[in-house]
């Protein structure tokens, strides 16, 4: 099965992991993840006012680029990028209004009327894959490997573009399950790391970074996984002062959902790429016997 | 020192702005509170997220420009899911922002942050920040 | 219809309307011959231009419009008929609303239209006269549907009281004290139950529901389900052997399905549903009974001395005539499970949860435990408002009691755990009965309860702990209290099954299924259809006072109905 595939920015420089991990998993599962030609940035946030419709121009190039290849769904896999693919697309599906403004306004652009799903690819692993067969084609299944699954916020908020339900979502568990890891469950798996804030306000990223992993900590997590980017880099990076702050911190592994993935399935770790993660998840995935010293 | 409150005050033009740009009337708060009770930043503000709204109810537009809460709020939306009035507050949030911000009013200088935060951070922090902290 | 008469009420009720525009739109349609306007219609002189105008133009059929037909339609019937002509030759338009002028005036016109669309289809009635069978029906056991028993049994009818569970006695019996002046169930409802039950005019049939209903007021044929208990009740004297003997555990409903460490809030697979059961008859859970889920077993068959024991029952069915019926069918709550950002926890309880915890009579004696550990919880949280008053994700309405009920757990907690803390969660304190504010002051003042104003965002075990994020609107500040449990305030539904019977009843629901009166203010007993009537929570939500006294209103009622031996039917003639 081919689909076509949105990277965005992240993925092309500093989430090389995510990328990598997620399109050789996809394609040992039988799906090809096509990306797509001439993609530009989506904007990373999706823009609230009621009057700056250009904000929206980014996003929905994106899905006209889509529509141009004759597709009628896009993959992402940035959570980021997910939320704001997704609901520039329900803004142009729900509103005529601000369709026929922005239509207008690329003149050089076909026209967009919503033509394209935008799904993230926890969903299609879900839908179009399946539990069942994922687990049939685990190699190497995650056992004894206490993982928490963590969602963040654009994954579910708003309730619209939400990939499960909002409030207790089980999608990512579901998957880790499939994978025959043990799954933690911890009440802060929907809360947000801080996000941008880290550009303004690092130090309140410290506060909210440290609120979620103790949480998992306390929960028996060994690592937490996840789909984010902004998520993995706040909750990876700032571990290093987190351990000066904590005494008794000794971190925790983040992994993207998609390098359990690629594990799991036997594929080379190289395509994991685990050099790139903020902490090194190697040590504790050799004590688990699912890496090779 | 009173507050004086007036038609003049409540129905100002800074109120009709903040509905015009977050697109909602904002009389169906009801000062439950409960989305300053689940807000991540919360912590972190100098006001909370209810007592924002309830300043734009008075048209208290200086006091909301002297608090810090609407450049720590992280647009996570968790006050607008749980909100049982159905106030989308991050929009309300993000409308603040911008009625400073088109004053070219930014809240953080690109040239003050570090050149080694500048490498490090992923693309999609820099672009998200700067696309929702300055003009 | 040749000469029709439009009469239209402008009075403050009815939004802003402008008549021109009315009458200009219905001056021209078939038949209309005479259009007027006046302040107050349904007041003595506007009724009196009615009457003269229909005299006076020789008027074969008339629209009146009103606020309320339902409340008006007797009175114009009276003037109309005074004047001359028959009930079938009027119909009244609703004109209602809080739109502006121009939506009013549209929407007038729409009603009125519509009025004399049904005025042209109108044919002449003929009325029959039926004599009332004076036996009333009471369809739901709690202390709505006692009462009403008790009074119209007292005057000397014959009841019966339908019950869908094995014993009459409602959520108040679950109670463990109530406000504002702590009796206890057990000393205050028990009479009234044992009453119910050996009142030679009433007759329980429990563990039953409504199968249909058709008929009218004076005379309804109603056939009533008989779920098989598995045990002769006949036979049975409920001398409980059965349930001592059983083998087979299971939660109870009574106890709020409650799972308490060593499973003393459990019932057998065959139970009794509590100890003051009105009737006194046990039922076989056939879920759980070992001889249905096992094929055999059979220990209460063998222990019974009177041999009441019947695997093989089935359902059975028997068809009663009454004149009248009172629906008093209560409510249940919200399941907690609605309010996704709590999270599901055994020390996450709601509010009858908390009543079977606190009950003297209940699976703890009274001693306030953690349903996980058996522990005494040290700092409780009350959370007003889950579910109600959250148009969003719940109930846009309030649900009136827990208030109240809250703060009485607080109370009765502090009563049976002196060394314990209790805090409240609310948006308002809403406590406008009776003794209610006192009861509330002396909780803040004698029992140190503490009060937080807002609302709640997630609660969430933590370790040993329950977390609870919340704010204080009142200082600004969001606050976190680590406790040992947690109390919701669930918001009052109708109970299961309402709007279904509602359906058979031919009787009007409002959107989240309360029973809906005919009248919001002046006919609060009455349902949308002749000879039924509405008592309890069915209605809306309501505390015991209101609820009783709803009872009583609605058996009186009933009773002046029975005053009377026969009603006039009104009904089209076959032409
Ligand atoms: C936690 C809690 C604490 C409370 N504490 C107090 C208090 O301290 N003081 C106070 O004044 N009030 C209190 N209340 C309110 C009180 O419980 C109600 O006012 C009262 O129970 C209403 O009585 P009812 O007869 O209308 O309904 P219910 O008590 O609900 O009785 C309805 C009956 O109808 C039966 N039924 C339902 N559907 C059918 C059907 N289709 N066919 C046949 N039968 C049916 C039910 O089984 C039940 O027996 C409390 C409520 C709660 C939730
Ligand atoms: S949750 Fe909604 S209603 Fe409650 S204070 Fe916040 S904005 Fe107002
Ligand atoms: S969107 Fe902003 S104000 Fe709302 S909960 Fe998130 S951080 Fe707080």
């Amino acid at each position: 099965m081919n689909l076509s595939y949105y990277p965005g920015c992240t993925l092309k420089t500093k989430a090389k992991n995510l990328e990598d991990s997620a399109v050789a998993s996809m394609a040992a599962l039988g799906v090809n993840l096509v990306e797509l030609p001439r993609w530009n940035c989506c904007g990373t946030v999706y823009s609230f006012a009621e009057d700056e419709e250009l904000h929206q121009l980014a996003p929905v190039r994106n899905l006209i680029r889509v529509k141009e290849v004759e597709s009628n769904k896009v993959v992402t896999i940035c959570s980021f990028c997910y939320n704001t693919l997704k609901r520039a697309n329900l803004l142009i599906t729900n509103d005529p209004e601000k369709r026929n403004t922005l239509n207008t306004f690329m003149e050089e652009e076909i026209d967009y009327n919503g033509e394209v799903e935008v799904v993230h690819l926890l969903e299609v692993l879900r839908d179009e894959v399946g539990w069942q067969s994922i687990s049939q084609k685990v190699q190497l299944p995650l056992k004894g490997l206490k993982v928490a699954p963590y969602y963040g916020c654009t994954l579910l908020r708003p309730q619209a573009v939400a990939i499960d339900n909002v409030e207790r979502p089980t999608i990512m568990h579901d998957l880790l399950q499939a994978l025959g890891a043990e799954v933690v469950d911890f009440p802060f798996a929907t809360e947000c790391c801080g996000s941008y804030q880290i550009l303004s306000n690092p130090d309140f990223v410290s506060h909210c970074v440290w609120d979620i992993l103790s949480s998992a900590l306390r929960w028996g997590a060994e690592a937490v996984a996840l789909s984010c980017p902004m998520c993995d880099f706040n909750l990876g990076q700032k571990q290093k002062e987190l351990r000066q702050t904590h005494s008794g911190f000794k971190g925790i592994p983040i992994l993207y959902f998609t390098q359990l993935l690629a594990l799991s399935l036997g594929l080379d770790p190289e395509v994991c790429r685990f050099e790139l993660n903020y902490v090194d998840p190697r040590p504790l995935l050799e004590s688990k016997g699912l890496l090779r010293q | 020192m009173r507050v004086e409150i007036s038609t003049k005050r409540i129905y100002s033009d800074f109120v009709k702005k903040v509905e015009e740009i977050n697109g909602q009337t904002l009389p169906p708060c009801y000062q439950c509170g409960k989305c300053s009770a689940g807000c991540p930043m919360s912590f972190a503000m100098e006001l909370l997220p209810n007592q924002i709204i309830r300043l734009v109810q008075l048209g208290l537009e200086e006091d909301i420009a002297k608090s810090n809460t609407i450049w720590i709020c992280a647009s996570c939306i968790t006050c607008s899911l749980r909100c049982p009035r159905g106030v989308d507050l991050a929009r309300v949030m993000e409308a603040l922002r911008l009625i400073t911000m088109r004053k070219n009013i930014d809240h953080v200088k690109i040239s003050e942050i570090p050149q080694e935060t500048i490498a490090e951070l992923p693309q999609l922090a820099m672009v998200g920040g700067f696309r929702k902290l300055t003009a | 219809m040749e000469r029709i008469g439009v009469f239209l009420c402008h009075c403050k009720l009815i939004p802003p309307i402008d008549t021109g525009r009315v009458f200009e739109a219905i001056g021209n349609k078939p038949g209309v011959v005479y259009a007027a306007d006046y302040e107050e219609m349904c007041m003595a002189p506007g009724l009196e231009r009615v009457k003269e105008a229909i005299k006076d133009e020789k008027l074969d059929g008339v629209v009146l419009t009103s606020c309320s037909p339902a409340l008006y339609e007797e009175t114009f019937r009276h003037i109309v008929t005074s004047a001359g002509l028959e009930g079938y030759q009027m119909v009244v338009a609703e004109l209602k609303g809080q739109d502006g002028a121009k939506e009013a005036t549209q929407r007038a016109i729409e009603a009125i239209e519509s009025a004399l669309e049904r005025l042209r289809m109108s044919r002449p009635t003929v009325s029959s006269r039926v004599p009332i069978t004076k036996r009333a029906l009471v369809i739901g056991g709690g202390i709505a549907g006692i009462q009403a028993s008790l009074d119209i049994a007292d005057a000397g009818y014959e009841v019966i009281l339908v019950e869908k569970t094995p014993s009459i006695g409602g959520r108040m019996i679950q109670l463990s004290e109530t406000f504002p002046t702590l009796d206890c169930p057990q000393c205050i409802e028990t009479p009234k139950m044992t009453d119910t039950g050996q009142h030679p005019n009433i007759k329980i049939l429990a563990y039953s529901e409504v199968e249909g209903v058709s008929g009218n007021i004076g005379k309804f044929k109603v056939k009533i389900r008989r779920k098989a208990a598995y045990v002769d009740w006949d036979k049975c004297n409920g001398c409980g052997i059965c349930q001592e003997r059983c083998a087979t555990k299971a939660l109870a409903e009574f106890q709020q399905y409650l799972d308490l460490p060593g499973k003393i809030a459990h019932r057998k697979a065959i139970y009794i549903p509590f100890a003051q059961a009105v009737p006194m008859r046990p039922v076989i859970d056939r879920e759980h009974c070992r001889y249905f889920t096992k094929g055999k077993c059979g220990l209460c068959e063998m222990a019974c001395p009177v041999g009441a024991i019947d695997f093989s029952q089935q359902d059975s069915f028997v068809e009663i005539e009454v004149g009248a019926i009172i629906v008093a069918t209560g409510f249940d709550l919200m399941p907690k499970s609605e309010i996704a950002e709590f999270e599901e926890d055994p020390d996450i309880i709601d509010g009858l949860e908390f009543e079977r915890l606190l009950c003297p009579a209940g699976p703890t004696a009274g001693k306030v435990i953690r349903p996980s550990d058996g522990r005494e919880p040290k700092e409780v949280v009350f959370i007003s408002c889950c579910g109600s008053r959250d148009p969003e994700h719940g109930v846009p309405y309030c649900s009136r009691v827990c208030c109240m009920y809250l703060v009485k757990h607080a109370l009765l907690y502090k009563h049976a755990v002196p060394d314990g803390q209790a805090y409240i969660f609310y948006m308002d304190i809403r406590t406008t009965g009776k003794g209610y504010e006192e009861f509330i002051q002396r909780a803040v003042e004698e029992d140190k309860v503490l009060y937080l104003r807002g609302r709640v965002s997630k609660v969430f075990r933590d370790g040993d702990k329950i977390k609870v994020w919340g704010s204080d609107t009142l200082t600004g500040k969001r606050v976190e209290i680590a406790c040992d449990l947690a109390v919701l305030g669930m918001a009052m539904l109708p109970s299961e099954g309402s709007k279904e019977l509602a359906v058979k009843l031919s009787i009007a629901t409002d959107e989240y299924g309360f029973m809906t009166e005919l009248h919001p203010k002046l006919c609060p007993l009455e349902s949308t259809v002749p000879g039924i009537y509405l008592a309890g929570c069915c209605q809306g939500p309501k505390d015991i006072p209101d609820a009783v006294a709803q009872g009583g209103g609605a058996a009186s009622k009933l009773l002046s109905l029975f005053s009377q031996d026969e009603v006039i039917l009104e009904e089209a003639a076959v032409s």
